[in-house]
């Protein structure tokens, strides 16, 4: 994973609640067996006027010009700005995938799905919960001052506004670490694999009957 | 000291070691595989040269691509076909255990993992897939996970964790006569809302989910996902323990006994403390129909479409306009006289045995209507679906006009050619009414199995308690 860097970027407003996986990145493009090459299917359904399937030279189909991310400056955007309940629905992670390929680094929104929320600090996209009404300000903001961007401070846990004015956000401590850092969680589980088999040796004593297939 | 719940119950028994923050490696059991949220996991442990940790600890099986008909010649989307085939390679190559396409207990991963007894009480259960949560249904954790946790779960047997926050949501009292588990863990959703179970693992408790079979409970743990809650959960009971017996994966004889003993523990501690409490009165639950794109979108067959002119919330309002205008329905139009063009009976959440009878017995001998261009049947496993012709349900349903098919996830997502076209409105037992969820363009209905099964022969919605 590549380690996250503090870096500014123009916030890309969709004002949408309860924006689903599904949404994000529709099934057809499940069927793929690679890690890469879901952006040009962000937000398909939303973002095309025909519809889509894998194998399409999507650069050929009919952008959406109401959808927001096909507006300029937007097209150009690192940060998602959205309403509550973002990434709910499937676990796909290949909605965070998605969302990165497209060029995104940071999510806003008051709240998350968990499973998407998980997702996120695996691949590096960075979701951020802040409350209503500062969301809804910066959704005000946005529309007032077209390309309007913020820079992501995630080691001081900031955002920092063009006017200066700084926006305090919470990270859990360990995700930080290993997002600002580009940490592998395998690696660092690994490090631990006596206590997972010194756990196991007891669970076999107790309950015996969940290792049937080491009899 | 306040008594355990559940969750903290299995959580505890499940930890590997803790982190200062707080952290928990939490011991997985049993990983359940499908062909979409595993290439790149396989793929990962290849790169890293790692083999799984516990391969016994792992099924496969293919659900989301599979056709559900004309099966012997293969997959016909070279996609999907390319998909499916990476799942049989990839259990070939580490030894994963795999129910392929045409074995007979090839099924929806959610249905087969009980069916077999690869499920227990008391384990903790992944699959990189959010219904997981079904599994809760016999007093385990389980939750769904992405593709880099299910690497991770693959590669440690275990999986870095956070204690959720936890949530009873009682339902007390007894269900009136047509009221089913779905339309009771619609009414809750429509209550709580989508994100309401966010950050809190859920035990479903009271005298309505008790009295409900443990096929009933998994439809109501199935959909607490679409609540927020990626666990949802129900006590161990003597129902519970029963359905172990003589399942090819369970322990046998003295062993199940040993391990009964220990199941039976699995219900919280009278005294526990739960951080949310939410209570609903069964009786006042009724058959339900979503309206809306999404699952807390949802009203009594008995009322209308809610008008969003009545929504105090600007935002929430909003959401109702566009999915008013994606669903073509317009405010205050009673659910019943809504027409349908598609039925769809299965799912995760309702294609087990008993979803199927409750269908059959409101088919009857009625006929399915002629608006309705296509009512399909689509059952959990290849054995769910044996089951069902020993009792001769698929004549009846055949005899009305239904579809029968071979099993697999089907038009719950549409992955294979099982879809809604543009405009088309189904009523379909399945969990989710998002935009384009069954076919881009779709507009998806979700009911009971007795609901769809009264909607096809209609052809449109009506109170099924009326039948």
């Amino acid at each position: 994973m590549q380690a996250f860097n503090t870096f500014t970027g123009i916030l890309a407003p969709l004002d949408r609640a309860n924006v689903d996986t599904d949404a994000i990145i529709p099934k057809q493009y499940l069927k793929s067996i690679k890690r890469s090459g879901f952006g040009p299917n962000a937000f398909d359904d939303w973002r095309y006027l025909e519809p889509g399937e894998p194998g399409m030279d999507h650069s050929q189909r009919t952008p959406n010009p109401d959808f927001i991310l096909n507006q300029a400056p937007y097209d150009q955007a690192t940060i998602l700005l959205a309403r509550s309940n973002f990434g709910c629905g499937s676990s796909r992670e290949h909605a965070v995938w998605a969302l990165t390929d497209f060029g995104f680094k940071v999510v806003i929104a008051p709240s998350f799905a968990d499973i998407f929320f998980n997702n996120s600090f695996k691949t590096g996209l960075l979701p951020i919960v802040l409350p209503e009404v500062i969301v809804g300000q910066l959704f005000k903001e946005v529309a007032a001052n077209k390309g309007y961007q913020l820079t992501v401070d995630l080691q001081n846990q900031v955002l920092k506004k063009p006017n200066g004015e700084l926006i305090a956000f919470d990270v859990d401590s360990f995700r930080k670490h290993c997002l600002i850092h580009g940490l592998d969680d395998i690696g660092l589980t690994l490090q631990h694999a006596d206590d997972i088999r010194a756990y196991e040796a007891k669970r076999r004593q107790t309950a015996p009957w969940l290792f049937l297939d080491q009899a | 000291m306040a008594g355990k719940t559940l969750f903290d119950k299995i959580f505890d028994a499940h930890v590997v070691r803790q982190q200062d923050d707080g952290t928990a490696l939490l011991y997985i059991d049993r990983h359940l595989v499908h062909e979409v949220t595993s290439p790149q996991a396989f793929e990962g442990l290849r790169l890293a040269n790692r083999k799984p940790w516990r391969v016994g600890a792992m099924l496969a099986v293919p659900d989301h691509n599979v056709p559900t008909t004309n099966r012997l010649r293969g997959i016909d989307d070279l996609v999907s076909r390319e998909q499916v085939e990476t799942l049989d390679r990839n259990c070939a190559e580490f030894g994963v255990q795999e129910f392929a396409m045409n074995d007979k207990r090839q099924g929806i991963v959610h249905v087969i993992g009980p069916e077999e007894g690869f499920t227990l009480p008391g384990t903790t259960i992944v699959c990189g897939d959010s219904h997981t949560s079904t599994h809760g249904a016999f007093g385990a954790l389980a939750f769904g996970i992405g593709t880099s946790e299910v690497e991770h779960v693959m590669a440690t047997q275990t999986l870095l964790q956070k204690r959720a926050k936890t949530m009873q949501i009682r339902v007390d009292g007894q269900l009136g006569a047509g009221v089913t588990a779905k339309d009771v863990v619609l009414a809750i959703i429509g209550t709580i809302g989508t994100a309401g179970g966010t950050g809190f693992a859920v035990e479903f408790a009271g005298e309505a989910i008790e009295s409900l079979s443990v096929e009933g409970r998994m439809s109501v743990c199935n959909m607490a996902i679409e609540g927020g809650a990626r666990a949802g959960m129900v006590a161990v009971d003597e129902k519970t323990i029963d359905y172990f017996r003589g399942r090819p994966f369970a322990p046998q004889g003295a062993l199940f006994e040993q391990a009964a003993a220990d199941w039976r523990k699995l219900k919280s501690d009278p005294d526990a403390v739960f951080d949310k409490v939410v209570v609903l009165d069964a009786a006042a639950i009724e058959p339900q129909v979503s309206w809306g794109t999404s699952p807390e979108m949802v009203v009594p067959v008995t009322a209308q479409v809610p008008d969003p002119a009545n929504e105090p919330d600007p935002v929430k309002a909003d959401g109702m306009r566009k999915a008013l205008a994606y669903m073509g329905l317009t405010a205050n139009t009673p659910m019943e006289q809504i027409a349908i063009d598609k039925v769809f009976i299965g799912s995760c959440t309702n294609a087990r045995i008993e979803d199927l009878r409750a269908a059959a017995l409101v088919v009857g001998t009625g006929k399915v209507a002629a608006n309705v261009k296509l009512a399909m049947v689509v059952p959990g496993s290849g054995l769910v679906r044996e089951q069902a012709e020993r009792e001769g349900l698929d004549k009846i349903f055949l005899a009305a006009g239904f579809e029968w098919r071979e099993p697999g996830c089907s038009m719950c997502l549409a992955m294979n050619a099982d879809r809604l076209e543009p405009g088309e409105r189904c009523a379909s037992t399945s969990n989710r009414n998002f935009e384009g969820r069954q076919g881009q363009g779709g507009r998806t209905h979700l009911v009971s199995p007795a609901m769809a099964a009264a909607a096809a022969i209609a052809g449109h919605f009506v109170d099924v308690r009326h039948i």
